[in-house]
């Protein structure tokens, strides 16, 4: 009797189901569409890059071939790749860690609620709102031998005609430059909310047992802080490892190749040169090297994360 | 089989990603339509009918320019006499080029028309993307359009065959001129009366000038504004045109190859002046250096002399254009000695057509209605278009009043034109070829290499990998 009744509710169940009205059934296919179309959207023109990677496809030729490998080859014996190569991870390096040094020292600096500190809270923010190339032509104009403002005040102090980005020594301190000015108050701006999110208590604790300020920086502020700065460190490390608008704007990676990155280098080959087959070798090892980097540091930034839950 | 089904894969794979542009750019160029039919109901009733394309529409693209600030504003008045409309863009000339390329390789037919030079003609014909203009120069023009009139330097420079190596003047007409650059010494008065010396005529002058005009205007000043940024501009000027004088050649043909000579004695010893000239006379931040930046230095009088195009001190010499406005004055380019002929490049700013256009018969009639005399008279004389492409306009009493203030820039015009070419050897790799020697010329003035003669060894390398694809015997 059981095993019938059993086999009954199965029954019922199965044609239960079949009555699901369309539209219920259809539900979870609807639930995942927008994901899905997000992964195709991202997806497609990556695979496409892979695949045109192996031919000779370029603007200037009607009909293209697969050449399989001999763009990559071609890449990794070149010596302007490995040139490229360093001149990318050094700018990254260099121009994120200023920026996180500087954002983060201002952000600590400004994190009394004072009337100046929202004053300069809101000034900070300007240069945020400057387009790179804008920025550039900004800093341009400021560095300008004959009438920029900078100028003049190295003059006062006795240094004249400074070279900025026109010496093969001193571009890459002027590019980094600029895009410190254009990107400290995004660090500043993410560490000065870490900091107003932290708790009250554990600082109320070091300082009824009269901790000093840098003791408490050390073992409070600053391992609490850590998550926080790891995400400005991702978009910063992230977009630095891309730049390409500062650079292009300044130089167009000169003087000589002493600016050209993966990024100056891979659109150059693609769009002035025509040569879009050649050029997506190197488009595709920044993507790794972004992708790789991005992955450890979200990781990092996780276990980080649980830490200072106390987990 | 395989290779053939991959390619397959890829080609699908491709297909379904790519917008309808890069997609058309895989396949075979359209076939320029027949024209002559057309052509001849034009013309054959007598009259030329202005309204016979009423109703098309067509797209131009333009670069920021004063030839485009006169087309853009007489735009109106041609779309009253056509019945055709213009949609158009202006970009900056720092991105113009990579815009121009990727539209064109969409196939996609716009733009209709653009603004380009003849050296970028070199790598868009090779691909197909340019029609030759041939067939409506001879037989879809007005009774007036008086083609003979425009300079024939400019013309010529405009015609290409196709095969690299070959000089220009002779094959396919890519574009018709709007004006055009020749290169010669513009200086500024009031330093050398200052400074108690002639104007140089010599190379060895040109040094000696340039040690003597140092500060001659206050700290930050100096002597000769060139160009030195990197990339193809700043090769043509005045480089390019000294380098020719030298006896240099980029490229000659070897073995059915093209093989680059930039390593020669010649090149050498000129590159060696060149780069004395620049540490001697040129601008702190030379390597920074385009059109704009050398041509505000000398209207700024920041700089005594600019070695550059003949028309960029005439925009800083009008009245009330700059601090050194009615100052700048013209000579004809140094020399090896007196009395040599001036052999200067040649810039022409023209106008071509999209081969892949669907609407070529509209496009042709605004490319000759803006090709004119009429409006050529009117860019050069009413707006501020230098140097213009016809004629007439040269022998306008209007022209001639309007630059009478220009002092020495008619005469130095006449004296170069004749010897004015296109001096490099067309070939469709001139970005690519012409990027590196910019870089390797900012490198040589760095110090980066140990001599002058590493720096050219490293830069014809560079230019033979880029053209080693070419392969005359194809041809």
């Amino acid at each position: 009797m059981m095993q019938k009744a059993n086999q009954n509710t199965q029954n019922n169940t199965a044609v239960n189901y079949n009555e699901i009205p369309k539209n219920i059934r259809m539900r979870p296919y609807l639930i995942i569409a927008p994901g899905l179309l997000i992964l195709i959207g991202i997806m497609i023109p990556f695979i496409t890059a892979i695949l045109l990677s192996l031919t000779n496809y370029s603007f200037r030729l009607p009909k293209w071939n697969v050449v399989m490998f001999k763009n990559w080859i071609a890449m990794f014996t070149d010596a302007s790749f490995y040139h490229a190569l360093g001149v990318t991870l050094r700018y990254a390096l260099y121009a994120t860690g200023t920026q996180m040094i500087l954002g983060t020292i201002i952000a600590l600096l400004l994190k009394k609620d004072t009337r100046y500190s929202r004053i300069l809270k809101v000034l900070f923010t300007f240069p945020l709102m400057v387009a790179p190339a804008i920025a550039v032509l900004i800093w341009q104009l400021m560095t300008s031998n004959s009438v920029g403002v900078l100028e003049k005040f190295l003059n006062v102090i006795g240094i004249f005609n400074f070279p900025w980005a026109s010496s093969h020594s001193t571009a890459m301190f002027t590019a980094i430059l600029i895009d410190t000015w254009v990107n400290t108050p995004f660090i500043l701006l993410l560490v000065l909310a870490g900091i107003q999110s932290l708790p009250k208590s554990p600082f109320e604790a070091a300082q009824v047992d009269g901790a000093d300020a840098w003791f408490t920086f050390k073992t409070l502020t600053f391992p609490m802080l850590k998550p926080f700065m790891y995400i400005a460190l991702l978009f910063r490390l992230m977009a630095a490892l891309q730049e390409f608008g500062i650079i292009y704007a300044l130089t167009k990676g000169g003087p000589g190749d002493t600016l050209m990155n993966i990024s100056l280098t891979g659109y150059m080959t693609a769009f002035q040169y025509q040569r879009l087959g050649q050029a997506l070798p190197y488009l595709l090892v920044l993507w790794t090297i972004v992708n790789l980097t991005a992955g450890w540091l979200v990781k990092r930034q996780r276990k980080l994360a649980k830490q200072a839950q106390g987990y | 089989m395989k290779a053939q089904f991959f390619k397959k894969c890829m080609a699908a794979g491709i297909a379904c990603v790519m917008v309808g542009g890069v997609l058309a750019g895989c396949s075979k160029p359209a076939e320029p339509e027949a024209t002559e039919d057309k052509t001849a109901d034009a013309t054959e009733a007598g009259e030329f009918d202005w309204k016979k394309y009423e109703g098309s529409s067509i797209q131009v693209s333009f670069v920021q320019h004063t030839i485009a600030d006169a087309i853009v504003s007489k735009i109106p008045e041609f779309e009253e006499a056509t019945g055709i409309k213009v949609d158009y863009s202006i970009t900056p000339e720092a991105n113009y080029f990579d815009k121009v390329s990727t539209s064109l390789s969409s196939r996609s037919g716009d733009p209709d028309l653009f603004m380009s030079g003849a050296y970028q003609l070199w790598d868009y014909s090779s691909a197909g993307f340019v029609e030759d203009l041939t067939p409506y120069i001879e037989n879809m023009t007005t009774a007036d359009y008086d083609f003979e009139d425009m300079v024939g330097s400019a013309v010529s420079a405009l015609k290409w065959d196709g095969v690299p190596g070959h000089a220009v003047g002779e094959g396919a007409q890519l574009g018709l001129p709007l004006g055009f650059e020749i290169y010669s010494l513009a200086y500024n008065k009031r330093a050398f009366e200052q400074a108690g010396i002639e104007v140089p005529k010599t190379y060895d002058q040109l040094l000696e000038a340039c040690d003597k005009l140092k500060e001659w205007n206050g700290s930050g000043s100096y002597a000769l504004a060139i160009r030195g940024a990197r990339d193809w501009g700043t090769i043509h000027p005045g480089y390019m045109s000294t380098y020719a004088n030298f006896g240099a050649k980029d490229f000659e043909i070897e073995d059915n190859k093209l093989v680059s000579k930039v390593n020669s004695p010649e090149a050498v010893k000129m590159t060696e002046f060149w780069v004395d000239l620049i540490k001697r006379g040129g601008a702190p931040s030379w390597s920074k250096y385009t059109w704009y930046e050398a041509g505000a230095d000398l209207g700024a009088g920041k700089a005594a002399m600019m070695f550059d195009a003949d028309n960029n001190g005439v925009h800083q010499n009008w009245e009330g254009s700059s601090q050194e406005a009615g100052n700048i004055a013209w000579t004809v380019m140094p020399l090896a000695k007196e009395g040599d002929t001036p052999h200067s490049n040649y810039w022409t700013w023209s106008m071509a057509m999209n081969s892949a256009s669907k609407n070529k018969e509209a496009a042709w009639y605004f490319l000759m209605y803006f090709t004119s005399k009429d409006f050529a008279r009117y860019a050069s004389v009413e707006r501020n278009s230098l140097d213009p492409a016809r004629t007439s306009v040269w022998e306008d009493e209007g022209f001639k009043e309007k630059m009478a203030k220009q002092e020495g820039y008619i005469e130095t015009y006449e004296k170069t034109i004749d010897s004015t070419t296109i001096l490099f050897t067309p070939q469709p790799y001139f970005f690519e070829t012409t990027t590196e020697w910019a870089a390797t010329l900012q490198d040589i003035v760095a110090g980066k290499y140990g001599s002058v003669q590493e720096g050219m060894d490293a830069l014809k390398a560079k230019m033979d990998k880029a053209v080693s694809e070419i392969d005359l015997s194809q041809y």
